[in-house]
């Protein structure tokens, strides 16, 4: 049985979406609601190692990538989820993965992106006083730092 | 808990010795730690964000300049990024090129750990061997690609230069050097009684700790994870020879020592075969790549401090959208909330030193007092000192 078979039997209904770029790099879209259960199997339960998270500023909404490792079969699985551009608000996976924790501020501060039961939610690269609303990496903001539409 | 004074000692946010400024705050309850926080961005440089400004090429420089000793290591796993987004093989030659680069990388970022910890230790005279090896490596460097740092080698698709067959037998004979000079240390490090009585036992990491904070490289494979993307995920020339794993089990600094030491000669022996390799191939040094199709890649390589990775993501155009990348110390730093609780300050600098962290420590640490709001400052000298002292004190019992 392939890696991609078993992630997707026990993942089941809640698999929305894959991509199989080739057999070493899966990609998995599930549901927000969805997140925590799916990081838990495979964080947990498939043994998954924890890389890191990267968002992305789709403009009309914002995607969330958690990059999980499978150095026996030397994959690299990522659970692409998506967020409304609106408010973009998802579960906090620090109870199921501790070291996200510090992926998780950077996400808020850069992206404005927030995680509810994050224990900690502050600044981590920036500075504390960093005025609100000014999201770095989104893409209305430019290299300069200047917001544009 | 009345009677027993909680500190907080402050490290950072600068240091000269290590490269980056970061802050961390330990906890003390006398000369114990109990707890750490750790804060980053105090020359956060944005490079995500520049990379989505520079057209593909560039990003490839850009990237280089993230670490200025492994500076190998983010060129190397962006344009394995790259080429899985092309779904592109490179010619074998540069697999090999790539390999020896990255290789002679490892053994001169190694050597650079190995003196500073012998440093924090008080053992200068293995700080100044250690460096004066390396030095050697930076000379080669500097014959096969014109810069002892940032060495512009890599392009996507391959290498950017060949490297001449008249050098090969001067690196040879600078390899043999170092050969019996990493063996000499590691059987140094191995065979003192004062260096394990210091470090066994010292900043252990156990293996769920690892996976709880997604640890990498060295520090994995000190507390016994069997990981390593060249042999798992194999890229470059990695699967086309012999070499292995090292790994230890027990977790403390005393293992991160010897890892890393044994990784050298693992190093030694990957960039002889891969001289033989190339040894007076006139082959193709890149493929060439003209546009960048939409999609997403993901590329990773071992760096020697652990998995270096990379994301991108293209939509045609001649710029990435997004570049995500990841560099070891990223998870590696947080474990010290594993590895400094319950140990002595003394022991915090050769801890922190241990997993080999990117980041710029302190100049100075001051130690303040919660409870009767006094304040005592420590340069970075004091705090090597105590560090030193401790090993001074095992020396007199043996």
């Amino acid at each position: 049985m392939t890696l991609f078979d078993t992630i997707k039997e026990q993942l089941g209904c809640m698999i929305k979406d894959t991509k199989l770029h080739n057999e070493k790099r899966i990609y998995i879209t599930v549901d927000k609601q969805d997140i925590k259960e799916c990081a838990d199997i495979i964080f947990h339960r498939l043994d998954g190692r924890y890389i890191i998270a990267s968002a992305i500023d789709n403009c009309g909404s914002f995607e969330i990538l958690y990059h999980f490792g499978f150095d026996r079969y030397g994959a690299v699985v990522s659970l692409r989820v998506f967020l409304e551009r609106e408010k973009p608000e998802i579960s906090s996976l620090t109870d199921i993965i501790p070291g996200i924790v510090y992926i998780e501020r950077e996400i808020w501060e850069l992206f404005g992106i927030s995680f509810t039961g994050h224990p900690g939610l502050k600044h981590f690269l920036l500075r504390d006083d960093w005025p609100e609303e000014k999201y770095p990496l989104r893409k209305n903001i430019t290299t300069g730092g200047d917001i544009c539409e | 808990m009345n009677n027993k004074k909680k500190v907080v000692v402050p490290i950072g946010p600068y240091h000269p010795l290590l490269e980056e400024p970061e802050f961390f705050a330990l906890y003390c309850e006398g000369e114990k730690v109990v707890d750490l926080e750790w804060q980053a961005g105090y020359n956060h440089r944005a490079i995500e964000k520049l990379s989505e400004g520079k057209h593909w090429d560039q990003v490839t420089f850009l990237v280089e300049r993230i670490c200025g000793i492994c500076s190998t290591s983010h060129p190397f796993a962006y344009c394995n990024a790259v080429e899985d987004l092309l779904g592109i093989s490179i010619p074998e030659k540069a697999r090999y090129i790539r390999c020896i680069i990255a290789e002679m990388e490892r053994i001169h970022s190694h050597l650079l750990w190995t003196g500073l910890a012998g440093h924090f230790l008080g053992y200068n005279t293995l700080f100044m061997w250690a460096w004066k090896y390396r030095e050697s490596i930076l000379d080669m460097f500097e014959m096969i690609t014109g810069n002892r740092n940032h060495y512009a080698m890599f392009k996507i698709g391959g290498v950017r230069r060949d490297i001449e067959d008249e050098d090969i037998p001067v690196l040879r004979k600078v390899l043999q050097d170092i050969k019996g000079k990493v063996d000499m240390l590691t059987h140094a490090v191995l065979d003192d009684p004062v260096l394990a009585a210091r470090l066994k036992g010292v900043g252990v990491l156990t293996k769920e700790h690892i996976k709880n904070f997604g640890a990498v490289g060295p520090v994995a494979r000190a507390s016994g994870v069997d990981m390593d993307i060249r042999r798992d995920d194999p890229y470059a020339a990695y699967s086309m020879m012999d070499w292995k794993v090292s790994k230890t089990e027990n977790g403390d600094v005393f293992d991160k020592a010897v890892v890393r030491l044994l990784e050298c000669m693992e190093s030694i022996k990957i960039i002889e075969y891969s001289l033989k390799a190339i040894e007076g191939s006139k082959a193709e040094i890149a493929t060439e790549v003209r546009e960048i199709p939409p999609g997403e890649g993901i590329g990773h390589h071992e760096a020697p401090r652990g998995e270096c990775f990379h994301y991108v993501r293209s939509d045609g155009s001649n710029r990435p959208v997004r570049h995500k990348i990841k560099a070891p110390s990223y998870t590696n730093i947080p474990t010290f909330k594993a590895s400094c609780v319950g140990q002595m300050i003394a022991d915090v600098a050769i801890i922190l030193a241990g997993v080999d962290p990117c980041y710029c420590c302190t100049e100075r640490l001051a130690v303040y007092d919660a409870g009767n709001k006094k304040k005592q400052m420590y340069g970075f000298s004091e705090l090597v000192e105590m560090s030193r002292r401790k090993t001074q004190q095992i020396k007199q019992q043996f």
